[in-house]
């Protein structure tokens, strides 16, 4: 039978790659919220972070500066982005967005491979150590990974539940024409939600770089996962996606165990088709009334 | 407006614009030289894949992201029946694929039909990487990586003639192809059944109420579109003798998108002249930004889904579907 360690190690894993889905899920579904808006390029922000983090990295040296000033750049790009492709697109049918967003995904794709080259870069893991779990050197950067993570999503908890920003964006996403009646300055607030996500989605990658070689092509499948948590976790629905990150993770952590980690994914895929016939809603969300 | 449209018939004006595309395009192999005529015939079979998605997004109204699975299918389907048997046989290779084809639609469309707007394109999305997923990893059967290599088929009819398919050949054999399924497929869409389609697309609820049962209308699209699709695709292995996974990949998807959205969605003919501005666009930028041509194009892709989002044979949409 399967070893009940492995067992363990798989879940340790699971858990440490479901806090990094989180933090790409999240900015997802914080702009579909707030924006209807599905954004395709959503795991490209993410890659395009993480190169932007080795870039950052070669200047200074530091980990955590590149970190800070990956996310940093990102979000004004996130800016840019959305005042330039998304905002003369507000109102239309949220499948137009996805078009959109789209050419903005194969734009960025295309874009980092003619920057940085097919070859897949390196960033260091800024913690080198590593502890015995079981019959696995674990590296302690992975739970630094997900401690991070959980500090950020924590983070932004707490802004949206007491930052002036925080209660404008959960306005808006309740009721659009009545937070524009009451003053709320609701196309800034689009703007900043999607600078909010794409840091968000900065953050992730580089924390995540140092776990695999970083490519152009990477981006895709964290947004085809983030897709699915998001719908799983019930579309909109912030709690709801970060609990569904750590449950596809795990999922696919454990499946790893039977299959290859390219045939693991189907294990999510038929999570996520089983969710929309079953629960449409999601499963981690709340029941509409 | 269509009925109106089908009262009064199709316009002398649409027939010989018809005849004069087709006209120019089966002598195109004459005056091209030798790279454009394949290129021309690329841009036929691409322009069939983009057709038989229209299906979906300009009639029915659901936008399909997973669409390369059906063209794959088809693919990999007429692969398996050409090394199956010897000697290759072309008809049997386009039975095969098509019978992929459909089995991936039907079995796609029970699922994804249930769901409405962008929950229907994730689905299919997903749908699609679950097959590239199987088709990459059981190298087995499909080759993996590597794909499937085979001969190309003779045309024939059994007990009558064979002749091998020389370059001006298979594009006549393409373009009688393509001609067929288009007169086919406008004809759908302008039957009883094609107008319950659009009516779907115009007002779901109402259509429900009238009577229709809409979830059966929609499975029966799906599989529609990715029948025509399973055809481009059994096409493309025909003129290129391999399948290949990454054929399979939601790229591919992403492309029938774009050829529908550029060249005017509702409109059969708009996707394929989307079809072949983006295979123009791809080579003329590809000379420039070799293999970067993503870049530009993406960028003309956003602007126009910005701006000009009827597509440029929009414009024409009425006249087109009398």
């Amino acid at each position: 039978m399967i070893p009940f360690d492995q067992i363990l190690v798989q879940i340790v894993n699971g858990l440490v790659n479901g806090m990094i889905l989180a933090l790409v899920a999240s900015g997802l579904t914080l702009i579909f919220g707030i924006m209807d808006i599905v954004n395709f390029a959503h795991g490209d922000l993410f890659m395009l972070g993480a190169y932007l983090g080795t870039t950052s990295f070669l200047v200074t040296g530091n980990f955590w500066v590149s970190l800070l000033t990956a996310v940093l750049s990102m979000a004004v790009l996130g800016l840019v982005f959305q005042a330039a492709a998304l905002r003369p697109l507000l109102g239309r049918d949220p499948l137009t967005t996805i078009l959109a967003t789209f050419g903005i995904s194969l734009v960025i794709q295309n874009y980092a491979l003619w920057q940085y080259g097919p070859v897949p870069r390196r960033l260091p893991e800024p913690v080198t150590g590593h502890f015995q779990l079981f019959y696995v050197e674990y590296p302690w950067y992975r739970l630094v990974i997900a401690l991070m993570s959980a500090a950020i999503i924590g983070g932004l908890y707490l802004f949206m539940k007491y930052g002036k920003h925080g209660i404008w964006i959960r306005a808006t996403t309740q009721d659009r024409v009545m937070a524009e009646a009451m003053g709320i300055p609701v196309p800034w607030v689009h703007t900043v939600v999607f600078a909010i996500g794409a840091a968000m989605a900065a953050a992730a990658g580089v924390l995540f770089g140092p776990t695999v070689g970083i490519n152009h092509a990477m981006g895709f499948d964290f947004t085809l996962r983030a897709f699915v948590v998001v719908v799983v976790g019930g579309m909109g629905n912030l709690g709801g996606s970060i609990l569904a990150s750590i449950f596809i993770s795990l999922l696919e952590s454990l499946a790893t165990i039977w299959v290859s980690p390219a045939q693991a994914v189907i294990v999510s895929f038929v999570a996520l088709i089983l969710t929309l016939l079953v629960r449409p809603t999601g499963i981690f969300a709340p029941t509409p009334k | 407006m269509s009925t109106v449209a089908r009262a009064t018939g199709p316009s002398r004006g649409y027939w010989t614009g018809f005849v004069i595309v087709v006209a120019a395009l089966a002598a195109a192999p004459f005056v091209l030289p030798e790279f454009w005529q394949r290129f021309a015939t690329e841009i036929l079979i691409w322009g069939l894949f983009a057709m038989s998605s229209d299906i979906l997004i300009g009639y029915t109204g659901m936008v399909s992201f997973g669409h390369s699975a059906f063209f794959g299918l088809g693919m990999y389907g007429a692969a398996a029946a050409l090394l199956a048997v010897r000697p290759p046989n072309l008809w049997l290779a386009m039975l095969v694929g098509l019978v992929a084809a459909a089995i991936v639609a039907a079995f796609v469309a029970f699922f994804s039909t249930r769901l409405r707007d962008i929950y229907f394109s994730i689905t299919t999305l997903v749908f699609s990487q679950i097959f590239y997923v199987i088709i990459f990893t059981w190298t087995d059967v499909t080759g993996g990586e590597n794909g499937l290599t085979f001969r190309q088929p003779p045309l024939g009819i059994p007990g009558l003639f064979t002749i091998p398919f020389t370059r001006n050949g298979l594009h006549w054999f393409v373009l009688g192809v393509v001609v067929v399924s288009y007169l086919v497929l406008r004809r759908i869409t302008q039957s009883p059944f094609g107008m319950v389609l659009q009516s779907i697309r115009e007002n779901e609820p109402r259509t429900r109420a009238i009577g229709y049962h809409v979830e059966r209308y929609k499975i029966v699209s799906v599989m529609l579109s990715g029948l025509f699709a399973g055809l481009s695709g059994v096409l493309y292995a025909i003129q290129n003798k391999f399948a290949a996974p990454d054929f399979v990949l939601f790229l591919i998807s992403g492309e029938a998108v774009i050829f529908n959205v550029m060249g005017g969605i509702g409109t059969l003919v708009g996707p394929v002249a989307g079809a072949a501005f983006f295979l123009l666009m791809k080579e003329v930028f590809s000379r420039v930004f070799y293999e970067y041509y993503l870049i530009p194009v993406g960028v003309i892709f956003t602007l126009m889904v910005i701006f000009v989002p009827q597509g440029l044979l929009g414009a024409w949409r009425r006249q087109l579907n009398r």
